[in-house]
């Protein structure tokens, strides 16, 4: 079947069963985008190339599915940068396609040309520039088979406008053949074993469960080991949902922001084992001192992440998949009271811990809580609800919070930290979960830093229950320069005329604002009864500190602790 | 400590710009790098020298090389057991009253002169790094015009092949 270029990439992206791209047109993807018209696949229009690599984003982070955004060359492809690197860091499966010039063209400064390929190598799994059609397939094949297996990540693929159009005979590859991609999946068996019987000896064992559960779809597995054996479990942020926070085996984030029994489990514990996380700096605080008293044992698919922070004693590379089925079977030849019996002191001192100094906070006369409005919002949204955050101290708030059920159910900008995420992820979310709810907490900073988005929910009329915590300040920075840099708050005090609620009625969307605590329920219920998009504008105190914390470089125990214990 | 790497890639576009990315990216610290065709047509060696400060350092430059998709193969040559070399050319100002000084100099390092005229020559040496060093220091006090060197390529000793094993 004679093909052009850009009928083969639409072909290709329904061999991948692609339901939806985000994008954006252009010059560069002109003959894409008539294509994309001739065929009438499903496409998501935000209002900036950013927001389609979040959408993107969004989608696959609920859906396990890899996202799929489009732009042109130049400008579109840099805008998409930093929603490459975003999902970088998280690993998460996108492809990535842009224009680039034709191909006489490249190299020479031609109009609305940059080195694409070259700009978004350090930020993605792979890349390609496709100058021949030829190549064109395998490539999209290639692409899709990188971003989705191993360790998920990016993969752009930038294609010569010229290549769209040239014509060729499709062939879609059935198979890829790269000699230097094997991803892990089985492991070492007998490592594994070892992983047991260390556990079977232990004293205080501690599992730290990270973004790779929520990835590997593995949140089923690590649940049963948990409820069977009654190991206390504690997360990174990535790892909200897997064990779901009403567990009594959960003690919460641990971290700079984390609880403060789960930071004390990490000082006493004997036995740390690490389940696809990547013990980042936020998590260890100071390394020296991480987990001094644990062996710790690193279970990844990603060989280079063992060691990289912290060096473990145990060592399991390999899919979860396959590593947690092998444990579970293996904790399982012990019975279950005994496991119980051995570790009940240490759950019980956990247990003391978190009684001692729960997340809590002291509530202002006259002021909604940001924590309250969370706590709120946490026990009136839809036991199935999506919450997408923005970056900032509303996302350490939603962090503590918020109670997470499920896996796949807190989307967050982690690696990165990217502002302005959050809004167009949650515009990915929602088109992935039609029918489901979804919840975008964000700052008043974070939120205009993408806030055309706001035209695009009402376009689309997607229902997402978007809620602005505002303290007219950009609120993790000013708490930094209030505890760090003696007060002086270097421009993160941003007292905008801008009226939010009259913002997203401009663009389509309900606005609603409360100030008085007392209004607090009534108005989240209003807006999370919506039938449409709905802002919520919620004022907060201007100097509430995000607590626990621990400074940078400080040890875990070493937490400025807050709310009612101050 | 230096090691000494052989990276085995598909002979790709990109590829280059894919290991110097990475090795910028993660702070690693090259002391050379050389790359050419093989006995393999699609495939490029790359031998790198890389300066870590412990054995956890050399294994994530191991791993996040192998993470590349185009890294087909990383060996780690040892010292020991291979055989390192680095090719020179080092171009001397000499008049012709200073040649057979220069020449004898070059026999003594079995190194070979490889052109001549009247106010300089180019001198060719392939050997160790500190063979080279030593050359280069010695014909320093003739006014040394350029230098330059391959950077190391190294292969094991025996009949195995990186490829292999």
């Amino acid at each position: 079947m004679l093909l052009s270029g850009a009928q083969i990439v639409i072909e290709c992206l329904k061999r991948e069963k692609v339901e939806f791209v985000f994008g954006y047109p252009g010059g560069a993807v002109l003959p894409l985008y008539d294509a994309f018209y001739a065929d009438g696949f499903p496409h998501i229009l935000p209002k900036h190339e950013q927001a389609a690599a979040h959408a993107a984003d969004g989608y696959a982070r609920t859906t396990g599915r890899t996202g799929v955004c489009v732009a042109t060359s130049g400008p579109g492809a840099t805008n998409l940068i930093t929603g490459i690197a975003t999902a970088y860091m998280d690993s998460i499966p996108l492809v990535v396609i842009t224009g680039q010039v034709i191909v006489p063209l490249i190299g020479r400064d031609s109009f609305q040309e940059a080195d694409t390929s070259g700009i978004s190598t350090p930020v993605t799994k792979h890349n390609y520039l496709v100058k021949d059609v030829a190549q064109l397939a395998r490539t999209l094949k290639e692409a899709f088979f990188i971003a989705g297996s191993g360790r998920p990540g990016p993969v752009l693929v930038d294609i010569a406008k010229d290549v769209f159009v040239a014509v060729t005979e499709f062939d879609y590859p059935e198979t890829v053949l790269l000699r230097g991609y094997t991803p892990p999946t089985v492991g070492d068996e007998e490592a594994v074993a070892a992983l047991a019987r260390k556990l079977q000896a232990a004293e205080k064992p501690l599992f730290f469960v990270g973004g790779g559960v929520n990835l590997s779809d593995t949140a089923a597995l690590m649940r049963e080991i948990v409820d069977y054996t009654g190991v206390p479990t504690v997360t990174s942020l990535m790892g909200y949902g897997c064990v779901a926070n009403d567990n009594p085996r959960f003690f919460g984030m641990i971290g700079m922001h984390g609880a403060y029994a789960g930071n004390l489990s990490t000082k006493a514990t004997d036995l740390l084992i690490g389940c696809g996380v990547r013990f980042d700096d936020r998590v260890t605080g100071l390394l020296e001192d991480f987990a001094v008293q644990a062996d710790i044992v690193h279970l990844d698919i990603d060989p280079a992440e063992i060691n990289k922070n912290v060096v473990a004693d145990l060592k399991i590379v390999g899919d979860l998949r396959w590593s947690l089925r092998s444990l579970l079977e293996r904790v399982r030849e012990t019975p279950r009271q005994e496991w119980r019996r051995r570790l009940r002191p240490w759950q019980e001192q956990l247990e003391l811990w978190q009684k001692e100094q729960p997340l809590s906070f002291e509530p202002r006369k006259g002021y909604v809580m940001p924590q309250a409005a969370l706590l709120e919002l946490s026990r009136l949204a839809d036991r199935r609800a999506v919450l997408v955050t923005d970056v900032g101290q509303h996302q350490m708030w939603a962090a503590q919070f918020f109670a997470f059920r499920q896996p796949r159910s807190f989307v967050t900008s982690g690696g990165l930290g990217t502002m302005g995420f959050g809004l167009p992820a949650a515009i990915g979310a929602q088109v992935g979960n039609p029918g489901r709810q979804v919840i975008c907490v964000a700052g008043d900073g974070g939120f205009m830093m993408n806030c055309q988005e706001l035209s695009t929910l009402a376009d689309l009329n997607l229902p997402v229950k978007l809620f602005i915590l505002n303290n007219r300040y950009l609120g993790m920075v000013a708490q930094w320069q209030r505890n760090f840099f003696g007060g002086r708050y270097a421009c993160s005090h941003i007292p905008t005329k801008t009226d939010f609620v009259r913002l997203a009625e401009a663009m389509g969307v309900r606005g609603l604002r409360v100030t008085e605590p007392e209004r607090l329920t009534e108005t989240l219920r209003e807006a999370l009864g919506c039938a449409g998009p709905v802002l919520t504008e919620i004022l907060i105190p201007e100097d509430e500190d995000v607590l626990p914390m621990v400074p940078a470089g400080a040890r875990l125990d070493q937490m400025i602790l807050g709310g009612m214990s101050r | 400590m230096k090691y000494t790497l052989a990276v085995l890639v598909e002979d790709k576009p990109g590829v280059l710009t894919h290991v110097s990315a990475l090795i910028s990216r993660r702070a690693f610290n090259i002391v050379s790098i050389a790359a050419g065709y093989t006995e393999e047509a699609d495939i490029t060696r790359i031998t790198l020298v890389v300066d870590v400060d412990d054995q956890y350092e050399l294994e994530q430059v191991v791993h996040q090389l192998s993470k590349l998709i185009d890294v087909v193969k990383i060996v780690v040559l040892d010292g020991t057991d291979s055989v390192h070399r680095e090719l020179a050319m080092i171009k001397v100002a000499c008049r012709p009253e200073r040649r057979a000084e220069i020449i004898n100099l070059v026999n003594v390092f079995r190194a070979h002169v490889v052109d001549v005229n009247k106010e300089a020559m180019i001198i060719e040496l392939s050997g160790e790094e500190t063979k080279i060093d030593a050359l280069c220091e010695l014909l320093g006090e003739y006014g040394v015009r350029e230098i330059v060197r391959t950077g190391r390529i190294a292969v094991s000793r025996g009949a195995g092949a990186a490829r292999e094993n």
